[in-house]
């Protein structure tokens, strides 16, 4: 048995890490989360420059053909880092659906120019809150046209191909690819609770789409994706994780109250711990549906739910106890405690949310 | 990353397998099955059958009765054994805490001699660290040990003292100075309790049981070439075996998980399958993903461990996390069964009553070898690397300090 990253991947880990703190810094992401601008397109030059963006895709099509624990390790970076670029929706989610369920020549169009940095890609599959992203009823295909409206599309904002959940004419419910670079297309920006990564509404009045896959495989495509996109969510999630948990130990250690160092308190060193706990779960969660997504074994589909699971609450835990042993100081715009418990809400919910990864958990293991 | 066998662990793995398969009893349902005694009996034979077939303490040298194989091999034997109903762990606390302070501490004769008896539960060890006074905070531990020619007077009382009942040896630390400050006047020993100056009085505890023990030393005599470790360094020597504890604990302590899934499998909760319970599912989802996290933790530390690292701080995780679900889930358990949720022996108690049996245990579990709050400071100092508590006792020689009830 070997449960840990191999020396190359760990080296990838590091210069992403160093390269991060040095490029990546939270100003950039409050750059977006103020409004300025809709991702940091400087950045997100610079980490197509490394490498990353091409890291998981075939070498027939410009990538690296380097496997998927390599992009676990840049996204807990990317995580740890909050790095404000369109890299979860058009690296982990599309690129992945094209690179497995795309034809021929979807493939040439779009993953070389994917990897390249130079097409960017959402997923549009919610319509409505408390709806399951893998139901489109309001959004119909009929003859090549697309119509309907979905909303908190990640990366909709700026997104130059739009893959779309839609229901035809014979109620079968299929991916669709859509170029929103055409005039029968509305976005609009949309207030959400982490601006730093902007979500948009989208509707398609008639515009022209393509099938994605075969007819009336939507919800399998989407299965299996979110369970990909969920192990590369969950290490976003630890770096986050890490991130808050060493936010509070710095801050605490040097703050001093009733004259002695708040961490020594045990009421705050027992949250730290709680985190720790937290964290550690998550991150052997993550470690081994990163294994068996490495592989492709059987266990994928329980070990992807796990994953999600522990990290969608480790995150929520360690985020909102950041600001708690921060004091008031913890509650301002100015500190960036907030930016953390923002991102773990975002990811938290935009490939389905705890209580449908939750669910999926427990038919699985049931299953087994 | 690679969770597959090598061709020599396959091999190894092979044989495990055919000869448990021919040699070790089905999992039976409930731990209510049969008494202390019947346990201890069995486990005395399992010891017996499992040395005689070259399977024991597997990382320890051959010369001391193990294997000479490394941590890996330890690890396919616990999966394969886990299948089966036999009490593997039992002594864990001879053999995963005692034997390692004897590997480090006792002389070349002394190992050739003990440590392999100990491997076939031929000599049952205890460890003898908290007292009366001194629980969380051992090191403020008060059993003297005071030294007349080549021999040392032991006089004092330790407690929580799991199998000293059926104990011929202990590890014992003992207070050889009391002008210094707490930490620095320890000195540990082994010791031969089957002597008239040791008295060991079971301690019933709440669930009936008597897995503690108070054990009471008048006088009690220790050799010198019995001490482990210098004199006033045992402090240092006690942490390296609660170290050695920590692997241990990691990968042995029970979280009730595995029961809580049969349980939801098997059940109806008013003539409904449990499994499709709303609020059971929530709670399967929750514990699955501590559960699996604990034991993805125990690959990381393994991995670790197999590298040349050393188990550190981080197995106090598993303990923390595995203790208190194995009470909630006896609790929520219990909670699905109304009124005769209560009853511990009637035949429509699933489970045989383990749940009610894993409730009234719980609480212990929680305490023992550090309890849930410890193992959090634990974590937060040694691994977090926050400030300690100021102390009140620092600094000031250990017959100064107040220790222990001082009544209301």
């Amino acid at each position: 048995m070997n449960f840990e990253f191999s020396d190359d991947q760990k080296l990838i880990q590091d210069q992403a890490r160093q390269f991060l703190a040095e490029h990546s810094p939270l100003t950039a992401t409050r750059g977006v989360m103020d409004g300025q601008t809709a991702y940091d397109s400087h950045l997100w030059k610079s980490i197509v420059d490394l490498g990353w963006t091409a890291t998981a895709i075939h070498e027939q099509y410009g990538g690296l053909g380097l496997g998927s624990l390599e992009l676990c390790v840049i996204a807990q970076e990317l995580g740890r880092s909050l790095t404000p670029i369109p890299f979860f929706s058009t690296i982990y989610l599309a690129a992945q659906i094209i690179q497995q369920h795309g034809n021929e020549q979807q493939k040439q169009r779009l993953l070389p120019s994917i990897a390249a940095g130079e097409t960017i890609v959402c997923l549009a599959s919610s319509e409505l809150a408390g709806q399951h992203l893998f139901k489109a009823k309001q959004t119909q295909y009929s003859n090549r046209r697309l119509s309907g409206k979905k909303i908190a599309v990640l990366d909709g904002v700026k997104a130059d191909y739009a893959i779309v959940s839609a229901t035809d004419t014979n109620k079968k419910h299929s991916l669709y690819l859509v170029n929103l670079h055409q005039a029968d297309i509305q976005r609009t920006l949309t207030p959400s609770i982490d601006s730093s990564r902007p979500l948009s509404s989208i509707e398609f009045i008639n515009a022209v789409a393509e099938p994605l896959g075969a007819n009336d495989t939507a919800s399998a495509i989407l299965t299996e994706a979110f369970d990909r996109a969920a192990v590369f969510t969950s290490f976003e999630q630890l770096g986050g994780c890490e991130a808050s948990m060493q936010m509070g130990i710095n801050y605490t250690k040097q703050r001093f109250a009733f004259g002695r160092s708040v961490a020594s308190f045990q009421a705050i060193k027992h949250i730290f711990a709680d985190m720790y706990v937290a964290i550690e779960l998550a991150r052997s969660n993550a470690y081994f549906a990163a294994w068996a997504l490495s592989v492709n074994d059987k266990k994928l589909p329980l070990a992807a739910a796990t994953a999600r699971v522990s990290a969608i609450d480790a995150y929520y835990f360690c985020s909102k106890e950041n600001i708690e042993v921060h004091g008031g100081m913890g509650f301002t715009w100015e500190f960036d405690c907030h930016l953390y418990y923002k991102r773990a809400q975002l990811l938290s919910s935009i490939i389905g949310s705890s209580r449908w990864w939750r669910e999926q958990l427990v038919s699985r293991l049931l299953d087994e | 990353m690679d969770f597959n066998d090598t061709k020599e662990q396959a091999m190894f793995r092979a044989k495990v397998k055919s000869w448990l398969t021919a040699n070790a009893q089905a999992k039976r349902q409930g731990l209510m099955a049969g008494t202390q005694e019947d346990r201890y009996q069995q486990a005395v034979d399992w010891y017996h059958k499992r040395y005689d077939a070259g399977f024991s303490c597997l990382t320890w040298p051959k010369e001391y009765g193990g294997q000479g194989l490394s941590q890996m091999y330890q690890v396919i034997w616990n999966q394969e054994v886990s299948h089966y109903g036999e009490p593997d762990e039992y002594f864990v606390i001879g053999i995963g805490n005692c034997g390692p302070a004897l590997m480090t501490f006792a002389s070349e004769e002394q190992k050739q001699t003990l440590l392999p008896r100990m491997a076939r539960a031929d000599d049952i060890w205890c460890q003898l660290f908290s007292e009366p006074g001194a629980g969380s905070d051992v090191a403020g531990l008060s059993t003297k040990a005071e030294k007349t020619g080549d021999e040392w007077k032991i006089n004092g009382q330790k407690i929580w003292t799991s199998g000293a009942q059926y104990s011929r040896y202990g590890v014992i630390l003992t207070r050889t100075d009391l002008e210094v400050s707490k930490y620095r006047g320890l000195t540990m020993f082994m010791i031969d309790l089957k002597q008239p100056g040791v008295e060991v009085k079971p301690i019933k505890q709440i669930d009936g049981g008597s897995h503690f023990n108070e054990v009471f030393f008048n006088d009690a005599v220790i050799p010198d070439n019995y001490r482990l470790g210098k004199v006033n360094e045992g402090w240092g020597a006690a942490l390296m075996v609660l170290m050695n504890e920590r692997l241990a604990n990691a990968t042995a302590a029970p979280d009730g998980f595995e029961d809580f899934l049969n349980w939801a499998k098997a059940s109806d909760i008013d003539g409904v399958p449990a499994s499709q319970d709303p609020i059971v599912r929530d709670k399967l989802a929750t514990w699955y993903a501590q559960h699996a996290g604990v034991e993805a933790t125990t690959f990381r530390m393994i991995t670790a461990v197999a590298k040349g690292g050393v188990p550190g701080a981080e197995g106090s995780l598993g303990k923390l996390v595995g203790a208190s679900m194995n009470q909630e889930i006896a609790n929520f358990v219990i909670q699905q069964l109304d009124a005769g949720g209560q009853l511990t022996g009637d035949e429509s108690t699933p489970l045989d009553g383990h749940f009610q049996s894993a409730m009234l245990m719980a609480p212990g579990i929680r305490l023992a070898g550090g309890t849930d709050e410890i193992m959090r400071n634990i974590i937060a100092e040694q691994v977090l690397g926050l400030p300690q508590e100021p102390r009140a006792d620092k600094g000031i020689p250990y017959k100064d300090i107040p220790s222990g009830n001082t009544g209301a």
